[in-house]
């Protein structure tokens, strides 16, 4: 069964199409990277997505229920879990408490019953040790981390990942591979929007090119690397 | 289990027996002090109410108010509508006060709401504006020009005769001092009750809410809610204390009891200049702000130039108030919220903020 299916969705500002038609279904478990150039509407789609802006036009089901006009507080609880391409943290907050409010929120749990998890994930996340820090504070790199360890908080089903790899070293690239692997590896089932090729390819089964708002290609990630309309469109190659 | 989670802090469990010991005291106060020392302490007490609200409403909820008098003057006219019109004793009618403010809460909430930042401000200052001429029609209880309680009715108040008897004291002061308890206990309740709220996980999620109402949304908040009960919280608390206040003062004018000035800038000023978004900052505030009323009350406007001029200078040299700089230097917390993650791999201490 899909987890997640899109059927024509589209969205405009103004008299700019930034999600044109789009339609594709994510297989539950499955990893989808998604590229396309600066602009081509792939925040846009995450946030029609989980729920932060609501589409013009077409369905989005979620588990099979249609989800196109549910609030993104409620999609969060049915299982859509997300991270901020720029981070957005509770800025006063320290790190365990925005988890904390993530967990006891995004799981609609008892405060107490999520501490010992998120202390865990901050583990997993690196980020053990700046967990009694105002998130504020927190360097770029440890803003991304927050951003994932955050989603994943609220022990989502579906994970969206929004450009995490960007500025990151070839060191905290590859931990952040490994973090991210493990994720999947649960069974979670992750999209996954990213610039930095070598780290996308290294995680998903299947691969999306957005391109002025539509689809221009899905499928075999080595495949799609090879098509004319990706090295054309995307890498900006003249074939 | 590895990892604990607390958020006490040594200050904290010497601020709770201090706290016991001053609410005892002021428990008891009524049988040696003044007259006018109890009158001080009623202004004090019910300014730290609002205050209080209106941190909660601005400094964790993000809803800058400027029109919190509509609740203190409906409430206080409330009071005074069911104490003339129903012939309720002053006492139970302050409760009527606070629902009576609840219920205009609904509206003001479903208009201002839709308007955010700057405009919500504005917002709730225009409503309170229409709900004082609104009231100022209301001819039963004097119009424009405001009306006394029934003598009868501030003689006859529940409890009075029992505190005559205590103190061996005129009916006059027996009200002030009937006034004043009820004022500490509204203080207390207060403190009590927003100190509960920050440290359950609805606590947690008005501050994700303040800082980030997207990604707040994002974590499965009900940002909407959340905004919902604390307008309406604030309402209630706040058109209890301006029932609490007319039931003392015993006479009413609109332009008093929808007072701009002396129920929402100076409650304002309190908040600034003590330290919003903590519960220590209006405790602090309100006291400086008595003390500079009570030394600058004889220069007339120059007190309020005065003031403002503290205002901004607090606003631009410690723009988390006074509070904010003394826990800044000291890592003092009286009232932690802050869940501190304790296990390996944590810091040992960390410095509040």
């Amino acid at each position: 069964m899909s987890i997640l299916a899109l059927q024509n969705v589209s969205k405009s500002f103004g008299s700019l199409k930034v999600t044109d038609g789009v339609s594709f279904e994510v297989p539950e478990g499955q990893a989808l990277g998604i590229i396309g150039p600066n602009g081509a509407g792939k925040s846009t789609l995450f946030n029609l997505i989980t729920g932060n802006l609501f589409s013009d036009a077409g369905t989005i089901r979620f588990l099979g229920r249609d989800v196109t006009r549910v609030p993104a507080m409620t999609r969060c609880l049915n299982g859509i879990g997300r991270s901020f391409q720029i981070p957005q943290p509770f800025e006063k907050l320290t790190v365990f408490e925005n988890l904390v409010v993530a967990a006891a929120f995004g799981q609609d749990a008892r405060e107490a019953e999520v501490h010992g998890f998120c202390a865990e994930v901050l583990d997993e996340t690196g980020l053990i040790g700046r967990a009694n820090e105002p998130a504020g504070g927190l360097s770029l790199l440890e803003r991304k981390r927050l951003e994932l360890a955050r989603a994943m908080a609220t022990r989502p089903k579906l994970l969206l990942l929004d450009e995490i790899a960007g500025g990151l070293t070839d060191a905290e690239c590859g931990a952040l591979i490994a973090t991210i692997g493990e994720i999947h590896g649960q069974g979670t089932t992750i999209i996954w929007i990213e610039h930095v090729l070598h780290a996308l390819t290294a995680v998903v089964e299947r691969l999306l090119v957005l391109d002025f708002g539509r689809v221009i290609g899905i499928g075999d990630p080595a495949e799609i690397m090879e098509s004319r309309e990706v090295k054309e469109i995307y890498l900006g190659i003249e074939v | 289990m590895a990892y604990q989670v607390s958020t006490r802090t040594r200050a904290s469990s010497v601020a709770a027996i201090v706290a016991v010991a001053v609410v005892a005291l002021l428990i008891v106060a009524p049988a040696f002090a003044s007259r006018g020392l109890i009158q001080d302490l009623f202004f004090i007490l019910t300014m730290l109410v609002l205050a209080q609200f209106w941190n909660l409403l601005a400094g964790y909820g993000g809803l800058v108010s400027v029109g919190q008098q509509a609740f203190v003057g409906f409430g206080a006219y409330a009071l005074f509508g069911a104490v003339i019109l129903w012939g309720l004793d002053p006492v139970p009618a302050v409760l009527a006060a606070g629902v009576a403010a609840l219920v205009l809460a609904f509206p003001t909430a479903f208009f201002a709401f839709r308007l955010a930042g700057a405009y919500f401000a504005i917002g709730t200052w225009v409503i309170a504006e229409v709900t004082r001429l609104s009231v100022a029609q209301w001819k039963a209880v004097g119009g424009g020009t405001g009306t006394s309680l029934p003598r009868s009715a501030t003689r006859d108040m529940w409890f009075v005769d029992a505190i005559k008897a205590l103190f061996d004291v005129k009916t006059s002061a027996a009200r002030d001092i009937l006034a004043y308890w009820l004022a500490l206990a509204l203080a207390v309740a207060t403190i009590g009750g927003i100190y509960w709220l920050l440290r359950t996980k609805r606590g947690l999620a008005l501050a994700a809410v303040r800082d980030n109402i997207e990604a707040a949304r994002s974590v499965g908040v009900d940002a909407g809610r959340m905004k919902w009960v604390v307008f309406l919280v604030s309402a209630f608390g706040t058109g209890l204390a301006g029932g609490l206040i007319y039931m003392q003062k015993a006479r009413i004018s609109p332009d008093a009891a929808f007072s701009v000035v002396d129920w929402t800038a100076y409650v304002i000023f309190i908040v600034v200049i003590g330290g919003i978004g903590t519960i220590e900052g209006p405790i602090l505030g309100v006291l400086v702000f008595f003390v500079l009323q009570s030394v600058l009350a004889d220069y007339g406007s120059w007190y309020l130039m005065l003031l403002g001029l503290i205002g901004i200078g607090v606003m631009l040299f410690a723009p988390r108030g006074l509070w904010g700089l003394i826990s800044e230097r000291s890592g003092l917390q009286l009232f932690p919220v802050r869940r501190r993650l304790i296990g390996p791999g944590t810091q040992a201490n960390t410095k509040g903020g």
